[in-house]
């Protein structure tokens, strides 16, 4: 009572107001060094995408994405290019995401605590911060001289998929954490098996987060230069990969994973080293695109987030 | 199911000196309680006093996590295997043992999916089986009214209560013997608890029933037996009205009078 009253007498008094102004001058502070901050970031990255499209913008046509790359700067394309990138980012997928999931599941579901796992784990969060590069040199030792897998898209997309694995592993295992221990136990309280509670509750109530997680580790991968160039990404390709179907039994051609690649950004290296300014041009049309890349990618991400979110509440 | 006699007369379940260790600490000491068959048990106590620690033995839920160990026996009757002995299959209790849960848990589907999931999983039913399984579990749960125009729609969208209840028509779609519900209430406004507890009552006609609650009026509303547990240990167990009307032990005493707790 006798403070409340000591209160009410300092704020009639006047004696509060004073610092009430100054504390919220200070809050303003801070609301506006923020605002500047971030406006400086904003601006840099626009300014960036701003003189990439300046300079790239007259190049992007119909020919530039059908056409295969050439001496004249005027008749280069990105066909083989862009094809590259699409056909490894979905052997990077398809390498990356079983191998992920069902570690991630594992680890959280099935493996006991113990020092081992405990090795495993720290050797996860290490590798998602080892240098690119060095994931090149190991997948040239490894795939190219000691496995023989030649400089082809198997190699590129091994060599990326390892690249992202632990960050889709990282990723689904935050996911996973995410169902509540409470939808488990229901689950198991009805007499359900591991691995029964694992497909029927935590993959598809975690399926929003472990996307999430894959599509933006695969927007990282798309950007990846340095080991592709290590693995021996060929950047003049004039010719297609070859078909994924054949005429005679079984119908299905795996001769494809074998073709030299050649994906976006080693093409844009290539055209950016060139003396002639007519190549930098096709190179920032390639940045372009491959902006847009990522971009829909990211797109996706959220997308479906925002899906998996809508339909469960915790 | 076995057709004993009169309810409350046999033994459903007991456990003999039932000891229960999450890794070095004891949390349950010397356990020997017997639960009568459809009969209403309830077990009250102090908060840390092992109710829940016991109850979640019954359907051996501990080990979901390491390092908990069970000592001494808890037969489960007229077979009278032990259901914490190491050589029994957890799932194979948790397929005859129901539980309902604190918090209402519903799996993010729709009420159809939510009752049918523990028929699913035991892979031995038809799809028309399945749908009068599912009505009969919704019907005994006192939901079917509410719900049976809206069997697809998410299960989220119902109240709390009626969460509740589709909780245990789950847990009864699969026709256990016996249902463990551990606080059903705790998270329920008044008229919701009311109709939980309404629904206990008519269940345990069926299935014996083991209730953990922090609320001494709900045991003494919905239990035929009542057990009072104290750090850990049984402190008595006796027809829930004479725990509550004339108590053997002086610690039962103030405790069902509210002198401490």
């Amino acid at each position: 009572m006798s403070s409340g009253n000591a209160i009410d007498k300092s704020i009639r008094s006047g004696f509060g107001r004073e610092t009430l102004t100054r504390r919220k001058l200070t809050d303003l502070l801070f609301a506006s060094a923020g605002l500047f901050v971030m406006l400086l970031a904003l601006s840099a990255l626009l300014s960036l995408l701003g003189q990439l499209a300046f300079d790239g913008a007259d190049r992007l046509s119909w020919q530039f994405l059908t056409s295969y790359p050439s001496r004249f700067a005027a008749q280069a394309g990105i066909l083989t290019a862009w094809l590259g990138t699409v056909v490894v980012m979905l052997l990077t997928a398809l390498i990356a995401v079983p191998l992920g999931l069902a570690t991630a599941i594992y680890l959280e579901e099935y493996a006991s605590r113990n020092w081992f796992t405990d090795v495993i784990e720290i050797n996860i969060a290490n590798l998602a911060g080892v240098p690119s590069i060095v994931y090149g040199l190991m997948a040239l030792g490894l795939l190219v001289y000691e496995f023989h897998l030649g400089q082809s898209f198997l190699t590129a997309g091994l060599t990326l998929g390892m690249l992202i694995l632990p960050m889709v592993i990282i990723a689904t295992r935050e996911a996973i954490r995410a169902v509540p221990p409470q939808i488990r136990e229901a689950a198991y309280a009805l007499g359900a098996t591991k691995w029964q509670t694992v497909k029927d509750h935590v993959m598809p109530y975690s399926m929003g987060g472990i996307l999430t997680g894959l599509i933006l580790a695969l927007s990282r991968a798309v950007g990846e230069t340095a080991p592709l160039i290590t693995v021996g990404a060929l950047s003049f390709i004039a010719f297609l990969p070859h078909a994924p179907w054949q005429a005679d039994l079984p119908y299905i051609s795996l001769q494809w994973i074998f073709d030299p690649f050649t994906v976006m950004p080693i093409q844009m290296f290539n055209w950016i080293s060139r003396p002639q300014e007519d190549f930098h041009a096709n190179a920032a049309a390639a940045g372009i695109v491959l902006l847009l890349m990522t971009l829909t990618m990211n797109a996706f991400a959220i997308a479906i987030r925002a899906r998996f979110r809508k339909r469960i509440r915790w | 199911m076995t057709v004993s006699a009169q309810p409350c007369t046999t033994l459903k379940a007991e456990a003999r000196n039932l000891s229960f260790f999450y890794g070095n600490t004891k949390a349950l000491e010397h356990i020997s309680l017997g639960l009568r068959d459809r009969c209403a048990t309830a077990l009250i106590g102090p908060s840390g006093c092992g109710k829940t620690t016991y109850l979640r033995c019954m359907n051996r839920m501990h080990d979901l996590y390491p390092g908990n160990r069970y000592e001494g026996e808890l037969l489960l009757y007229p077979e009278r295997i032990n259901l914490v002995g190491q050589d029994i299959d957890p799932i194979e209790i948790r397929m005859r043992i129901g539980m309902v849960f604190q918090k209402p848990n519903p799996f993010p589907k729709s009420i159809y999916e939510n009752v049918a999931y523990g028929l699913r999983i035991r892979e031995a039913i038809t799809r028309q089986n399945l749908d009068q399984a599912v009505e009969r579990a919704l019907r005994d749960a006192a939901l079917w009214s509410e719900v049976k125009d809206r069997l697809h729609e998410q299960a989220f969208n119902l109240s709390g209560g009626q969460q509740q209840r589709l909780c245990i028509a789950r847990a009864l779609a699969t026709g256990p013997e016996m249902l463990l519900f551990d606080e059903p209430t705790s998270a329920l406004d008044p008229s919701a608890t009311a109709r939980i507890e309404e629904l206990v009552t008519t269940l345990k006609q069926k299935v014996t029933i083991v209730i953990v609650t922090h609320n001494m009026q709900q045991a003494a509303r919905v239990s035929d037996y009542t057990a009072f547990m104290y750090e850990g240990r049984l402190i008595e167990c006796d027809r829930t009205e004479k725990i509550f009307t004339n108590p053997s032990n002086k610690l039962t005493e103030e405790y069902v009078t509210g002198r401490f707790g």
